[in-house]
């Protein structure tokens, strides 16, 4: 990959050339949700712009409302100095804005050249001419330097082949402003390497490149400068090469390092004693393609690892690997240091290995069912559906669930879905510990809930860690990552770049230091 | 495979393989490769059963006879790709043939009769594809609230069969023009071949044809590319209205008369040729022309029950529902293939 000085040196100088895009207040709201709050973007020819921010900051929803998809609420759009609102994305290609999207956005039953000039196709007497179709086809693909055959059908080939034919159809339009929404996710170094070759030789015909990417070393490789955005809002533009990574990371999560240090005045817990020698669960070489890289990780009974990173770096794919959720095609885990076969939830669950989802209304909670119904669903599920949890028992483990939990209302008949966020995350952890795991994966626990029952669930997660209960913490907030963890795994574009011991010195910035850098082994 | 060759200076995907790819069958064309199939075997095991099986006369009757079902399979094609269905279509074929019935026992002129009675499906298609569309109903629900609607507009139209003696449909319906000495051809024949070829042309030559598939494909794609998404899926129920109007009037010429009760199923008959065609029910493959060998097939299979003289007529359908079952199953083997 290229370092970061010399991808800076396409757009360096200074700029006197007029911004083609120039989006001023740009303010969109969805029920409930201010997506977008007054924000401002410009992109200039000849460069290539990162638009950064974590999940839900606003980046997808600023190019939809720049392409036509989402109607802005306020704000204006200048293209090439006339102000725009268009209708969707075909107006906006007619003015040269093309978006290559994340998914793949073509036909694959069509072949190559179809889909490169579907709606372009050169015409003779209101007919296709196909051949010549074919060939100006064939021209766009040269000048990407993929040598294919246009009559081939688009799902002969690759990922990242089809990639770069989406890239020859947004080009047809002679694009003046090319938005790549995630082009790299589901592509592997080499074929990154090759699209970023395609994308400097069209920032240095002067296409305006507005780039996507969760991935800072790709965005340190290619882009010019960037802008940051953070809950739908503005936080700055910046000149990539003056701005270090830390800075970066700390824009995008909001938090300035002095402010993060404060809070590390937090009871610290001792580090457990490590009474078995040997892991509770072992994964080795543990991945998943595309969903993240082989990773190796210990997990010891009566211990609490962290799992740090920005959102989308990978935390929630490793813990649905670890519980089954997702299938792996590499590498193994060991239970008590015995080979397991980990391949559904079930077996995980057979194994005293549960996971709470980071979607508490979707993967959860199940709304309509009353708070009695969710705790004793997992308990029920445990014994089978013939063999009855009696009714005397279910009130023994539900009450006592709820008076542990401090569950509010105190009332086992209460429908789950009319609780608050903090006490239906307090339901799913009953439910779970209800089946008396040995290991206990939570993943974003504290989201979206109050500060009272927030810290009601960590002083939970730490006495359940000294009683012995394996505990696989995720959180975006690397405060309480800190605040519970004896060891911390840097998650970073979905791969674990390192591991820490969390002892007394280890601060936030370290972590930060760690995820921007991108761990000790790069 | 792609992988390793990115990292050279040009990408070529298919010239790794040129040796298998030149004996390799495109996917898209395998549905309609067992079509052909189908038809070859049909024509093998009836010309080996019965002498005069295969002559032009019992070949020409098989398009004739069914030239309404060519004409409302090749409308069935166009949704069927974008990967809607039509079930409105037997209803209004029979709609259409009442409506010019009652047009010319009340005096009105073939000039005037067939043009409205086409415009009859013409305007139903447009209803359906604008709920379609503006309210974005189910084709499903919408062609079957269309089926209910036309089909009792019959009965107000013609409560019981009218008779047609109208001088034009009856030349229409009396004249052959023999062609290659025993094969005959009808004007009706004549319209189901023009209609087909207009369509040929039209998905495979026009940038409407294109996005009909690119619909069927990936409707959100297309939308994303920039495709009229929107007046395209509304002209599909448009064209597939319109065939099912002139399938009325070829109906008409058929049976010289109009019943309410005409054509009660045939939009299944529509469907069943075009799938055993080989277009996929998923939408964004097939052809036209597999659709008319698709007709042919199910005109085949009842002229051999025809011919083999004791099955009941019964026997028709539970070979085209065999046939179909093997079809519908061979799309789904080809589309786990391909995945």
């Amino acid at each position: 990959m290229m370092t970061a000085t010399n991808a800076s040196s396409g757009a360096s100088d200074e700029k006197p050339v007029q911004p083609i895009v120039v989006m001023t207040g740009i303010t969109l709201s969805f029920p409930g949700v201010k997506a977008l709050d007054g924000v401002d973007f410009r992109l200039f020819p000849g460069e290539v712009h990162a638009l950064m921010g974590e999940n839900g900051a606003g980046k997808s929803t600023l190019i939809k409302a720049l392409t036509g998809v989402y109607t802005i609420d306020d704000g204006r759009i200048v293209v090439d100095g006339q102000e725009r609102s268009f209708s969707g994305p075909a107006q906006a290609q007619d003015v040269g804005i093309s978006t290559v999207y994340q998914e793949v956005n073509l036909c694959d039953n069509l072949s190559v050249a179809e889909n490169i000039m579907l709606g372009h196709e050169v015409r003779r007497a209101g007919m296709v001419d196909w051949r010549s179709t074919r060939r100006r086809a064939a021209e766009h693909l040269r000048t990407m330097n993929l040598d294919i055959d246009p009559r081939s059908s688009l799902d002969s080939h690759s990922l990242a082949v089809q990639q770069l034919v989406a890239i020859s159809r947004a080009m047809v339009v002679d694009a003046r402003v090319l938005i790549l929404d995630e082009p790299t996710s589901s592509l592997d170094a080499e074929e990154v390497a090759r699209l970023f070759d395609v994308v400097r030789s069209l920032r240095d015909r002067g296409v305006a490149i507005l780039f996507v990417s969760h991935f800072l070393d790709q965005v340190y490789a290619i882009s010019d400068r960037l802008t940051v955005l953070r809950n739908g809002t503005l936080v700055g533009e910046y000149r990539t090469s003056e701005l270090p990574r830390v800075e970066l990371v700390q824009k995008m999560i909001g938090r300035e390092l002095a402010v993060l240090e404060k809070l590390e005045e937090a009871p610290k817990r001792s580090v457990a004693e490590r009474s078995d020698t040997q892991p509770f669960v072992q994964a080795i070489g543990l991945g998943r393609k595309g969903s993240i890289e082989p990773f190796d990780l210990d997990v010891y009974s009566g211990e609490v690892v962290g799992l740090a990173g920005l959102l989308g770096s990978g935390r929630t794919e490793l813990a649905r690997l670890l519980y089954g959720a997702d299938r792996a095609d590499h590498g193994e885990i060991r239970v008590h240091g015995e080979p397991a076969r980990i391949r559904t939830p079930r077996s995980a669950l057979a194994r005293g290995i549960v996971y709470s989802s980071e979607s508490r209304k979707t993967e959860g909670i199940v709304g309509d069912l009353t708070v009695r119904e969710n705790i004793t669903l997992g308990l029920q599920a445990e014994r089978g559906w013939l063999r009855r949890v009696s009714r005397r028992k279910t009130d023994e483990v539900v009450d006592g669930y709820i008076k542990a939990l401090g569950i509010r209302p105190a009332n086992p008949d209460a429908v789950a879905g009319n609780l608050s966020g903090g006490n239906q995350q307090k339901v799913l952890l009953a439910r779970w510990l209800a089946t008396q795991p040995k290991l206990l994966i939570l993943d974003e626990p504290t989201r979206g809930i109050d500060v009272g029952a927030k810290a009601e669930i960590q002083r939970l997660v730490a006495e359940l860690a000294s009683d012995g209960m394996a505990v696989v913490f995720i959180s975006a907030e690397l405060e309480e990552v800190l605040r519970l963890s004896h060891r911390i795994a840097v998650m970073r574009d979905r791969r674990k770049v390192g591991e820490i011991a969390n002892d007394d010195d280890v601060t936030t910035d370290d972590v930060v230091h760690l995820i921007a850098s991108g761990g000790p082994e790069v | 495979m792609a992988t390793d060759q990115l990292t050279s200076p040009t990408v070529s995907d298919s010239s790794t393989t040129p040796s298998r790819r030149r004996f390799r069958i495109d996917d898209r064309y395998i549905p309609v490769l067992g079509t052909v199939i189908v038809l070859v075997v049909m024509l093998a095991i009836g010309g080996n059963l019965y002498d005069n099986f295969l002559t032009g006369r019992v070949m020409a009757n098989v398009l004739i006879n069914n030239s309404f079902l060519v004409v409302l399979a090749v409308g069935m094609t166009f949704v069927i790709l974008t990967g809607g269905i039509d079930l409105s279509v037997g209803a209004v074929l029979a709609l259409s043939t009442c409506v010019s019935a009652w047009m010319f026992t009340h005096g009105w002129s073939a000039a005037i009769t067939i043009p409205v009675a086409i415009l009859v499906g013409t305007l139903i298609g447009l209803a359906v594809g604008l709920m379609i569309h503006v309210f974005e109903v189910q084709p499903f629900i919408a062609t079957l609230a269309a089926m209910f609607l036309a089909r009792g507009l019959c009965y107000i139209v013609a409560p019981e069969s009218i008779p047609i003696e109208d001088p034009t449909i009856v030349a229409l319906s009396t004249t052959h023009w023999p062609l290659f000495g025993t094969f005959d051809i009808t004007p009706s024949g004549v319209i189901a071949l023009a209609v087909v070829l207009i369509a040929f042309v039209t998905l495979h030559y026009t940038r409407f044809g294109r996005t009909v598939y690119a619909i069927g494909g990936s409707e959100q794609s297309a939308r994303l590319m920039g495709l009229p998404v929107a007046r395209t899926k509304v002209l599909v129920y448009v064209i597939s209205g319109t065939c099912a109007g002139i399938g009325g009037l070829l109906f008409a010429v058929f049976s010289r008369s109009g019943y309410s009760l005409t054509g009660v199923g045939m939009e299944l008959d529509a469907i069943a040729a075009v799938v055993i065609g080989g277009t996929l029910l998923t939408g964004g493959s097939g052809f036209v022309l597999g659709s008319v060998m698709g007709v042919v097939v199910l005109g085949l299979i009842q002229t051999i029950i025809t011919f083999q003289g004791t099955l009941s007529s019964w026997w028709t359908k539970i070979f085209i529902g065999a046939l179909l079952l093997v079809f519908v199953v061979l799309q789904r083997i080809l589309a786990i293939r391909r995945r």
